[in-house]
């Protein structure tokens, strides 16, 4: 029941049809409680489709910094006729609904608290040119819900002005007035019950609200990205878009004008792979944007990678399985692929952002390891992460320097008398390697997947080639003890710790204090930002008597990746909570699974 | 007895001699037309002066794709994936468009598992030597037919081929290659020609040549055999190539001899038989290409030259130096500009 007064700790739910014009109207009010100091994240759960379809963006406000979905609605915004009335009786006793008046759902329920909004009459006054009211019909039911839940309007006046900045001022003030008309109609109208109310806060001093992609793009330029190889795929396209963005600002010669870089649209994500590899095997700082579906035809070339030993940052953001159907649904479900992809005895490392702050600084990250140790490096970011609005701190210009792994330049070879490309020289696994053009006889070397001894002379012995792979594996042990070190919040009082990837973060953390809170049952939590596991997820496994692993995929991926690289003695103690819904996880269904194999144990 | 005195070894512009443009010993088999192709690559390479550190060698999956650890043994060389070796070949090029690059393909390789980026290719025109060693078979999985075999022709387990070939001359004419020529491994000195030539062009320069296959199409019934290409081989014209930095006085035959001469300087001789045919005009080669198959004839020579059209690294506008090796002063903004688009998302 929504009993009680609820202050900064809401959500609200807009139902519209897909292509009418709501993302202003759902933007404008998410950032003007964001810009009152409330902590608040927005998610746009969206159909496969252009126009039409049905719609939802959520809005969640949280005075103690719970940003992850929430399962309950606080309000409904009904929009969207197809979909209202099932809208109306999914929600719990005492939600609000602002709707549409004709849709009179006020008789669908009598446990609501309903307040009918006549929409078109409202921009009709306020919009006298007839096809330009889809486009502001929308921003009414801001002006509605600033009055229920007292938001500044003020707030939002500045948020409409800074998304149509100074060149559009004529379509800031038409959504403006439309803002103003639900105002003015609600105070009018809408008796206030102040279940729900927005206070200011000052949660939010010097913070971004921003996507992941366009943080991960704004990494990867900052990271010396010089190629981006890509095919157009959802929910990663708009990372390619806002890279091309910023290098199209960022990275051209002030004198010349010349571009520092290179975008390739390739015709498919094969190609998209290969140019990756030619253009790092050249010594460029190469990368790609995909999601499941590339990843499965870039599969091969990863391999090639792997084995070749070329260098390439490849960024997963991950989307629901192949075909039509589900490309706009979230899902980690590419990490065990990701960590094995291709024939043959592959592996792969994968850094995991939770937030923007991470798909900006893990991209340095990604290609310094990538470089460092000549081989495909795996971001593994998901459509929840990479399309919706999280608040962020402010990007923190990189500290580590751009590292090109160990090249041998034309100075270095005749200092040396030659090299020997997979000769593993400094016991790290990691060998030397020269690019093309390089102004030397002893420069040159073949390039071959397999069948190749450390002079990278073609070779079918069996002893030349299992030194190769024992050397790869060595290699792969240097990354582990180069990557990132999980997050981990150690409660001494527990027994039973969590552990996750990536935006999961936002379930497990709510979580844990949900069943803190509501059962007293202390937890530990870790969240690992990479594979191959560094030890201290060993450590907090043994400190623990048994430690949930949660994953947004039906076959619990990564458990299954913890099992193949952990002592069984040790994955014995791990359990399994999974959601693969589609839609961001919430903390409710984490601590509901955890709480219920809890009792199974006790 | 007096002891031989040895002739004085020759040496290029570069003053290398031709030893650096060789590569490790073929395993192709003895009589392989791709050995042939191997030999008139390394001849026109040295020829030419190419530095042998500048060139990229890139190859897909195939006994052709092998041969590229058959030459040029100093430069850098790719044996890549199957059908792939364009996109990696265009990596290559992105990362430093300094390199010469010469791929390596094969018909299995270029027509059939590798169509979908030929066609690319032939769409950007990257400045790249593409040679396609075409025999019509897959050796090195012993003999199937691929994609340019012609329809009727006879595998050597007797299989008739019930489908029509790929063409990828007018593949590479109708969709964007700026060179196109077609070549047979037994025709040294138009291969010679042709490849320094393509070699000397800056944009995609496709050299299709029929190289036939000793272990596995070189039987009667076959349209990649030597004997078959013998008797219907149709050279458009007889071809000389002269280097740019070469300055020599060629005797040019009044109304017998047409001149195109190439952006850095070099030129191209085509004389006699269809001398007056205008390698530039598009419908005319098309035609040609058309009218020789409906006699069942090989048409070969310098067939298609575009050089109006800009390379896919100059259409990038890419700066002078090889992205590869930009410094992070210059691929890494600075930290106001990171502060400004903080403050655009605040």
């Amino acid at each position: 029941m929504h009993a009680a007064q609820a202050v900064n700790d809401f959500s609200i739910h807009v139902a519209t049809a897909n292509g009418s014009g709501s993302q202003t109207a759902n933007n404008v009010l998410m950032r003007s409680i964001f810009q009152m100091g409330v902590p608040v994240s927005g998610k746009n759960l969206f159909p496969s489709n252009i126009s039409g379809l049905p719609t939802w963006f959520t809005i969640r406000a949280s005075r103690k910094g719970y940003i992850g979905r929430k399962k309950e609605i606080d309000l409904l915004v009904a929009m969207n006729p197809e979909t209202a009335r099932d809208d109306v009786l999914e929600l719990d006793a005492g939600a609000m609904v602002v709707y549409d008046e004709p849709l009179a759902l006020s008789n669908v329920r009598d446990d609501l608290e309903f307040h009918a909004v006549p929409f078109d009459k409202l921009v009709a006054g306020v919009c006298p040119e007839a096809k330009l009211r889809k486009l502001v019909r929308n921003m009414i039911y801001d002006g509605v819900v600033a009055h229920l839940l007292d938001i500044d309007p003020e707030e939002m006046r500045k948020a409409l002005w800074k998304q149509f900045g100074e060149k559009k001022p004529k379509a800031a003030e038409l959504n403006w007035q439309a803002v103003l008309a639900g105002k003015q109609y609600a105070e009018a109208n809408l008796p206030k019950s102040g279940r729900l109310k927005v206070e200011r806060m000052d949660a939010n001093r010097g913070r971004l609200i921003i996507d992941g992609n366009t943080a991960a793009a704004l990494g990867c330029v900052f990271a010396g990205v010089t190629v981006l190889t890509w095919y157009p795929i959802t929910p990663s396209s708009s990372l390619a878009e806002a890279m091309i963005d910023f290098l199209g600002r960022l990275r051209r010669d002030p004198e010349t004008g010349k571009a520092t870089y290179a975008v390739v649209q390739a015709e498919d994500e094969l190609a998209a792979a290969g140019m990756v590899l030619g253009a790092s095997w050249a010594g460029a700082r190469a990368m790609t944007c995909t999601s499941g579906p590339g990843i499965s035809l870039m599969s091969e070339f990863l391999g090639l990678g792997y084995f070749a030993e070329i260098p390439g940052v490849f960024i997963d953001v991950q989307r629901v399985g192949p075909s039509t159907g589900l490309p706009t649904r979230t899902a980690q479900g590419d990490t065990l692929i990701n960590a094995l992809v291709s024939h043959g005895d592959t592996k792969h490392p994968i850094l995991f952002p939770s937030n923007p702050e991470e798909c900006f600084s893990m991209a340095t990250d990604a290609f310094n390891l990538a470089e460092r140790f000549q081989t495909p490096v795996f971001i593994n970011m998901d459509l929840d992460l990479g399309m919706n609005n999280w608040m962020s701190d402010p990007f923190v210009y990189p500290d580590k320097p751009v590292d090109r792994g160990k090249v041998l330049s034309a100075e270095d070879l005749e200092r040396l008398g030659g090299f020997s490309r997979y000769l593993d020289v400094d016991g790290d696994g990691v060998p030397y390697r020269t690019l093309p053009g390089t102004p030397h006889e002893k420069a040159g070397y073949f390039t071959r997947g397999t069948g190749h001894n450390e002079h990278a002379k073609y070779s079918e012995k069996a002893a030349d080639w299992v030194a190769n792979m024992d050397r790869l594996a060595r290699k792969f042990e240097s990354i582990r003890r180069a990557l990132p070190a999980p997050e981990v919040s150690f409660n001494p009082k527990a027994r039973t710790g969590v552990v996750c990837v990536g935006t999961s973060r936002y379930a497990m953390e709510e979580a844990c204090d949900q069943l803190r809170e509501e059962r007293g049952l202390e937890l530990s939590w870790l969240r690992l930002k990479a594979y191959p596991f560094t030890e201290s997820l060993k450590e907090f496994i043994k400190a623990h008597d048994r430690v949930y692993v949660i994953d947004q995929n039906r076959d619990a991926q990564l458990l299954a990746l913890m099992k193949l690289d952990l002592d069984p003695a040790l994955t014995a103690k791990l359990r399994s909570v999974r959601y693969y819904g589609g839609l961001p996880l919430d903390a409710r269904t984490v601590s509901d699974e955890i709480a219920a194999q809890e009792e199974g144990i006790q | 007895m007096s002891t031989p005195t040895m002739p004085a070894k020759k040496s290029n512009r570069l003053g290398l001699e031709i030893l650096p443009y060789r590569g490790s010993k073929t395993t192709l088999c003895a009589g392989c037309g791709h050995n042939a192709v191997t030999e008139r690559l390394v001849e026109a390479c040295w020829e030419l002066g190419v530095e042998p550190w500048r060139v990229a060698k890139i190859s897909g999956i195939g006994c052709s794709s092998k041969t590229p650890a058959y030459f040029l043994g100093q430069s850098h060389g790719f044996n890549s994936v199957h059908g792939r070796a364009p996109a990696v070949a265009t990596g290559a090029l992105l990362g430093n468009h300094q390199l010469r690059c010469v791929m390596i393909s094969g018909d299995g390789d270029t027509a059939s598992i590798g169509l979908g980026q030929y066609m690319h290719a032939l769409r950007r025109n990257p400045p790249m030597l593409y040679l396609i060693e075409n025999n019509g078979v897959y050796g090195l999985t012993k003999g199937q037919f691929s994609a340019t075999a012609d329809l009727g022709a006879k595998s050597k387990s007797g299989a008739v081929n019930a489908f029509t070939p790929i063409d990828c001359c007018l593949a590479a004419i109708e969709y964007g290659a700026t060179f196109v020529a077609r070549s047979f491994s037994g025709d040294k000195k138009q291969l010679s020609a042709l490849l320094r030539a393509a070699l000397s062009h800056d944009g995609l320069a496709v050299v299709d040549v029929i190289s036939p296959c000793v272990a596995f199409n070189d039987h009667a019934g076959s349209t990649k055999s030597y004997s078959y290409m013998k008797d219907h081989e149709e050279p458009l014209h007889e071809i000389d190539f002269i280097p740019f930095f070469d300055d020599i006085e060629v005797e040019i035959e009044e109304g017998a001899t047409r001149e195109v001469t190439l952006h850095d300087g070099s030129r191209v001789l085509l004389h006699k038989l269809e001398h007056d045919y205008d390698p530039s005009s598009r419908l005319n080669a098309v035609t040609r290409l058309h009218q020789a198959s409906d006699g069942d004839e090989v048409l070969t020579g310098l067939l298609y030259l575009d050089q109006s059209r800009p390379s896919f690294t100059k259409t990038l506008n890419l700066v002078d130096q090889p992205l590869a090796s930009l410094p992070e002063s210059v691929t890494r903004p600075s930290a106001e500009a990171l502060e400004r688009i903080n403050e655009e998302y605040r």
